[in-house]
């Protein structure tokens, strides 16, 4: 099923990936059409997180391209500008001497390049991400102060930073309570309003259809992969979670 | 009192206290970079791996020269972190693991040239057993200055490359997401703590040589929530102890400079780790008991029962 003639941000050829001798992602084929809001979706174990990795370059494929918005080169030190990264907050030691203000500068680092220190014009930039987060009253706490929630943020206004033009987020909403994942999405959505693309790995199906407009499933292989009404239904979650049961609450 | 004075205007004590005082600066800020990346136990690592490289040195140049050994050590100091970094990268076996199989294989060799060497004669005066323990007191003028042109060099790295060092220690992956040469960053940053480590040898030893890097860092850390602020701290916590390390030495009969030094940097980090404000154990204890007691005053029953 070849998508329609839409602009695409991430085109992803044959990729395989493997940590051993098990692939972890075989015979990927993907486009990601730009402007979309896309959900990843998929088991534990299905490469959901490999597969952010690999589109970003973090991991060597054994086989496939990665290409982004038409470029001949996918070389992401030539693009470090047009995408941005939202890691697992718990991939990180959050007793790191910094405070909040200092993460979200990092934002800006790749853009300003060697030596450059951030400036007033960044500190002002940061502390505009932080209020898009709603977490600008905390710009001068240490990070290990920060709960589960706060930190996600923080992570997310460091992406913002970084003014791109397709991010990509590992399970941003964990750890996060419900007001707060609304003000995500909802900031999710301003970015796509502008535009932009988002690629969101996700668990909870429920709120697949409310939140995205794209999704993608996976499991191992692409299971499938197109807009949320055509493809987010019961048989292709069955497929992809090898499940007999019905995992939608009627939503569908 | 009197005897300190007289002690800052002779000249051995200078040069010694100048080198224990860049030493302890250099290893407390490469230090803090260490124990943030969790890397705490790279200085014993390498300094224990420096030592078949002294030797070495010893062996293929016949020169007792300090630059030449510590140029052995350096070498060896290096090549056993390129092992301990490609062990990591591409096995299984965790960095602890890596590092102390790499040590102890280095050490070993080391231990079995030194047995040799000493069987040449003539090899006695060149001292190579005072990179195991250290010995302060033979720090020449050159010495010193060949620190301090290694110190320069290692402050420029630091400062020119201190946006990438903080980005790539707290989120390596993002890092490498931004586009930074994640590789590059990680070798000459290992290479710098291994030139930090490098510098102290002859100082401090191979065996003491972990503490300078550490204690320093872990005191700082007590103190301050800003990276900037604990490397400095670190810095000065390293070069004081470096210079009241030997004026103590000095002071004392038999006592040897580097044990003294690595005393004083233990006092440090024991105080801080005590009565530092906010990490400290003595005000946690305070603020528990005071929210224990604020619980107390305001009641509620005591005898509710729970489940």
């Amino acid at each position: 099923m070849k998508s329609k003639k839409l602009d695409y941000a991430v085109h992803i050829e044959d990729l395989t990936v493997a940590y051993d001798s098990k692939p972890v992602l075989w015979d990927i084929d993907l486009d990601i059409p730009q402007g979309k809001l896309m959900a990843v979706v998929g088991p534990n174990g299905a490469g959901k997180t490999t597969l952010l990795k690999a589109m970003l370059g973090l991991l060597v494929p054994v086989t496939g391209t990665v290409n982004f918005f038409k470029e001949e080169e996918n070389n992401l030190r030539k693009l470090k500008n047009k995408v941005a990264y939202v890691p697992q907050s718990g991939s990180v030691d959050w007793d790191f001497p910094a405070t909040v203000l200092d993460i979200v500068l990092m934002g800006c680092y790749g853009r300003l390049g060697f030596i450059r220190r951030p400036g007033k014009k960044e500190k002002e930039m940061a502390m505009e991400c932080l209020q898009k987060v709603g977490m600008e009253a905390f710009h001068n706490r240490q990070i290990s102060q920060l709960s589960g929630g706060q930190q996600q943020r923080v992570f997310l206004a460091r992406a913002l930073m970084q003014t791109a033009d397709i991010y990509f987020m590992d399970e941003p909403f964990k750890g996060v309570d419900i007001q707060t994942e609304k003000a995500i999405v909802q900031l999710l959505k301003e970015l796509r309003g502008s535009g932009k693309t988002v690629v969101v790995v996700h668990h909870d199906l429920q709120t697949v259809k409310e939140y995205f407009d794209w999704v993608t499933l996976i499991n191992i292989k692409v299971i499938a992969s197109g807009p949320v009404e055509e493809v987010f239904h019961e048989s292709n979650l069955k497929k992809a979670y090898r499940s007999s049961v019905n995992l939608l609450q009627g939503a569908m | 009192m009197e005897q300190v004075f007289t002690l800052f205007k002779d000249y051995t004590f200078q040069t010694v206290a100048l080198g224990s005082a860049i030493l302890g600066l250099l290893s407390g800020i490469l230090g803090s970079f260490a124990v943030l990346r969790k890397q705490s136990l790279l200085g014993d690592g390498v300094s224990h791996a420096a030592l078949p490289g002294v030797i070495l040195a010893f062996i293929l140049t016949g020169s007792k020269h300090t630059e030449v050994l510590l140029l052995g050590a350096l070498v060896s100091g290096l090549m056993a972190t390129l092992f301990i970094i490609s062990i990591v990268k591409h096995t299984r076996i965790k960095f602890d693991s890596a590092l102390a199989l790499v040590m102890s294989v280095f050490f070993g060799f080391g231990l079995v040239l030194l047995t040799f060497v000493q069987k040449i004669p003539n090899s006695n005066q060149a001292g190579l057993k005072r990179f195991i323990f250290g010995q302060a007191s033979t720090l020449l003028q050159r010495d010193v200055i060949f620190m301090s042109l290694c110190g320069v060099i290692l402050l420029i790295l630091v400062l020119l490359f201190w946006k990438e060092f903080k980005l790539f220690i707290f989120d390596m992956e993002y890092a490498r997401s931004l586009g930074l040469p994640a590789n590059k960053i990680n070798l000459l940053l290992s290479f710098m703590i291994v030139m930090a480590i490098i510098i102290g040898l002859q100082t401090v030893g191979v065996i003491l040589m972990s503490a300078m890097l550490i204690a320093p860092a872990v005191a700082a850390r007590q103190w301050t929530d800003r990276l900037w602020v604990m490397v400095m701290l670190s810095a000065v916590f390293g070069a004081v102890s470096g210079i009241l390390g030997t004026i103590a030495s000095s002071l004392t009969a038999k006592l040897p400079t580097g044990p003294a030094i690595v005393v004083f940097i233990s006092c440090i980090v024991i105080f801080s780790i005590l009565f530092a404000p906010g990490r400290g154990i003595l005000q946690k204890m305070i603020h528990r008991r005071n929210l224990k007691q604020m619980i107390k005053r305001r009641g509620g029953n005591e005898d509710v029962s729970t489940i």
